[in-house]
């Protein structure tokens, strides 16, 4: 044993030893601290006879509580719903219309339908809804697709281009790249945002309209105003889906760029649908 | 002939790497091959300038005074303050790329490569050469005995730092197992468990060969931390490799008994790496700088057990509310309550042992930065536990709150710490007066204080505004914000974070001019710190 030391300052003797000059006090571990560690033990007892705990040979503690997370869940989500039970189950009987028609029930569903779409739509159509390059903005009044609340119930419901869904919306526009020849391409480009916007060459504009007329009117319309019931985008309105100027539309006309969306009913259920689709309809270009 | 047998493995270390190249499997592997041999070759070329052919000298006389090995650990101090600031630079790099993400240069500096590229580099990179550094210097004094192995201590020096470089690079090039703090593949942890094997026989060949009685405090939390951080690393990283001349690995586990392997591996690298090791570290400076004994014997062996028996099994609080069956999910939590106290052994232990001197904390930056890295220490590990309790954890888990915890501990303990014991070693070890600048000293301090206390408070309201927008339920039980709303909400915390981190890696490079100049052997005329004794002289 090392010979006894006294610590001068405080007075407190040493454990003995040295290592290179680091001594060691033999105080006391400090009252507190090992009450509060022996609290904590017996906390951590207490809370492991409450709760699933204790691995056994093949099961484990239950917990005098009974607690599981898997119930805590489910009765969560259940209360939710219940919560929520006294409008969607009105919402699941009633007509997009009728929907419309109520007050009350139409605010639910706006707010439903908004909640719905920032965990669901965001990603691609963003926050606010306005969209952005390849996913359009639905917040003005330009639709592919139709923007009464039962074309976009239709939309959300089956999706574009969803394969395994019969009543998906679906349009192909062929790639003109294969049929037409370069010159008539870019002239009908010209053509196209001669409509709303400045060529970069006015003298292919008339060459281009008749390119349009012979290949591009049968679905755009001869006024290039689109035609819904074959989703052809109206061309004439200055809203570009998959970019602006002549070049993007140049590309568009060679090798089209098809965009496709889910179908949500067999994700959501007909009540989250419906409710989405008065949230769309009512954010400025509802018909 | 020195060195020749050195030279040659170097060589044919080299040579199989352009072998690994030339038949590599895929193109990463081929790549990093390239990396291996180019690092191989200069290291070979380096080595062969050195070669003599006259006879080894019967005892090497470069080492230091007393016998002891001193000049790895001098290497090991420069390696930690380069890659110290390495680190942090990095970091503020990734804290810029969150709040900018048009920093992300695609693809070998976006933030999915960059993020453990900081990681590795403060935890393992500086961490780990400070840990080894003054493992070594500890070891050697508080034993009384020369470091075990002879040139053992050189090979775990720059065999480690050859598996930083592998990593790093590894990272860069988008190699990676996808494991948080354990990304290197399979050839990489291999050679670290060659590494740290070599470490881990240096060390208790040391502690064996002592001439003192007992075993220091500070070597058994040095000792715990080698020895649990071996296993950790080698059953984390349990995995088959696609081709042995390939990048790709399959880990040994599966689902959710993967994903607590990795958090029972998670949690203790937190626990045995940056608190056990650096609680040795802590153990041995503290007292030296302040010329104090440590104020409880009784208390290091109780929360020194304590503490390494509890830690183990506080992994599962990192997966509170997944998969993981319930009754782990309780275990983890209550034994990280039980950890509370016995980490807090530690800073009364540190705290405490200032007793008698506490002026010095005015006196003394260095004595202040130590007090504060307990400080961080004692207020992380409070955080921890109370973090880990389930309806805690159900507000903070995923959030900026974790980033924040994570860096008051990293910042504050692991950093504050590690550069006092660099203060204290860099004149020791280069026998000079005094360091340079103990005015640069106090700058530090206060730069490195400020950037943790910035960094760890806007994480505070980061994190704890993410969590609440995440819950966030309107009157009528619909969510509020979308995910893309909540991330937009942390743009001004996220600069303010980089600001944080600025300031502490502004202290870095002061530290690090002022170790450069220490070692250069100028010395800085300034006024001394009002109160101080007449030129500081270090505790002896």
């Amino acid at each position: 044993m090392a010979e006894k030391h006294i610590d001068e300052i405080s007075g407190v003797e040493t454990t003995g030893h040295e290592w290179d000059g680091i001594r060691e006090l033999n105080n006391p571990m400090p009252r507190w601290w090992v009450w509060t560690f022996y609290m904590t033990i017996l906390w951590a007892i207490g809370y492991t006879i409450a709760f699933p705990a204790w691995p056994l040979i093949s099961d484990t503690t239950k917990g005098m509580l009974g607690w599981s997370s898997r119930a805590d869940i489910a009765t969560e989500l259940a209360e939710a719903k219940q919560a929520q039970s006294a409008f969607t189950d009105r919402i699941a009987k009633s007509s997009l219309q009728e929907i419309l028609a109520d007050p009350q029930l139409s605010q639910f569903a706006v707010s439903g339908g908004a909640s719905a779409f920032k965990v669901n739509c965001a990603q691609c159509h963003g926050s606010g809804a306005a969209g952005g390059p390849g996913f359009p903005n639905l917040n003005d009044d330009d639709w592919v697709w139709g923007g009464t609340v039962e074309d976009i119930y239709q939309t959300i419901a089956h999706g574009i281009r969803h394969p395994g869904d019969d009543e998906t919306r679906t349009s192909e526009m062929p790639a003109f790249g294969e049929i037409l020849e370069p010159d008539q391409i870019k002239r009908v480009a010209a053509y196209v945002v001669s409509l709303t916007g400045k060529p970069s060459d006015v003298a292919l504009v008339e060459p281009g309209k008749q390119v349009f007329a012979d290949n591009c009117a049968a679905c755009h319309g001869e006024d290039a105003k689109g035609n819904r019931e074959m989703g052809a985008p109206d061309l004439a309105d200055a809203i570009w889906l998959k970019g602006e100027g002549e070049a993007a539309i140049a590309a568009q006309v060679r090798s089209p760029k098809h965009g496709v969306m889910p179908a949500w009913l067999p994700r959501l259920g007909d009540p989250a649908v419906k409710q989405l689709a008065v949230f769309v309809h009512s954010l400025g270009g509802g018909e | 002939m020195k060195y020749m047998t050195e030279t040659i493995v170097l060589a044919v270390g080299a040579f199989l790497a352009l072998l690994g190249a030339a038949f590599a499997q895929d193109k990463l592997f081929e790549a990093h091959m390239w990396v291996l041999f180019f690092v191989l070759l200069a290291s070979t070329l380096v080595m062969v300038r050195r070669v003599s052919f006259a006879p080894a000298v019967a005892v090497a006389s470069s080492s230091g005074d007393e016998g002891y090995f001193d000049d790895v650990i001098k290497y090991g101090v420069i390696a930690t303050v380069f890659w110290g600031v390495v680190g942090f630079l990095v970091g503020v790099v990734i804290a810029l790329q969150l709040a900018f993400p048009d920093l992300n240069i695609e693809p070998w500096l976006n933030f999915g490569r960059t993020r453990p590229l900081h990681t590795s580099a403060v935890i393992f990179a500086f961490g780990g050469n400070a840990l080894i550094a003054t493992s070594f210097y500890v070891v050697q004094r508080t034993s009384r005995a020369r470091l075990f192995g002879g040139n053992l201590g050189w090979f775990v020096f720059w065999g480690y730092q050859l598996f930083i470089v592998m990593a790093a690079t590894g990272y860069l090039l988008g190699i990676t197992q996808g494991r948080e703090y354990a990304e290197p593949e399979w050839y990489v942890d291999l050679w670290l468990t060659v590494v740290w094997v070599a470490y881990l026989i240096a060390f208790l060949g040391t502690i064996m060969t002592r001439k003192e009685p007992h075993i220091y405090v500070a070597n058994w939390f040095f000792l715990s931390f080698i020895v649990t951080v071996a296993m950790l690393h080698i059953v984390n990283n349990l995995a088959v490799p696609v081709s042995f001349l390939g990048v790709k690995s399959y880990s040994a586990f599966s689902g959710v008994q993967d994903a607590l392997t990795q958090w029972w591996y998670g949690h203790n690298a937190v626990g045995f790496f940056l608190t056990a090791g650096f609680l040795g570290m802590m153990y041995y400076f503290v007292p030296k700088q302040v010329n104090r004994p440590v104020y409880s014997y009784r208390l290091s062996i109780i929360h020194f057990w304590a503490l390494i028996f509890m830690y183990i099994w506080a992994g599962p609080h990192h997966l509170h509310y997944t998969a993981l069956p319930d009754w782990a999910q309780t275990l983890g939590m209550v034994f990280s309550i039980m950890l509370w106290m016995p980490s807090w052994g530690g800073m009364i232990n540190g705290l405490m042992t200032l007793s008698g001197a506490w002026d010095k904390i005015r006196t003394d930056p260095i004595v202040r930065m130590m007090v504060m890295a307990i400080a961080f220490y004692g207020m992380a590990t409070f955080e921890g536990p109370m973090m880990s309790i389930k309806s805690v954890n159900s507000l903070s888990h995923y959030t900026d709150w974790t980033i924040g915890h994570v860096h008051s501990g990293a910042l504050g303990w692991n950093g504050l710490i590690t550069f006092g014991a660099i203060y204290f070693l860099v004149p020791k070890l280069w026998k000079r007066e005094r360091l340079y600048s103990i005015r640069m000293v106090n700058w530090h301090f206060w730069l490195a204080t400020l950037g943790i206390v910035v960094y760890a408070a806007v994480m505070w309201v980061a994190g704890i505004q993410q969590g609440l927008m995440w819950r966030e339920y309107d009157e009528q039980g619909f969510l509020v914000y979308s995910f893309a709303e909540t991330v937009a909400a942390m743009f001004p915390y996220y600069v303010l974070r980089a600001v944080g981190g600025g300031l502490f890696l502004l202290g870095a490079l002061i530290m690090a001019y002022n170790v450069t100049m220490t070692i250069l052997g100028y010395q800085r005329d300034e006024a001394p710190i009002p109160g101080a004794a007449p030129a500081l002289q270090p505790a002896e």
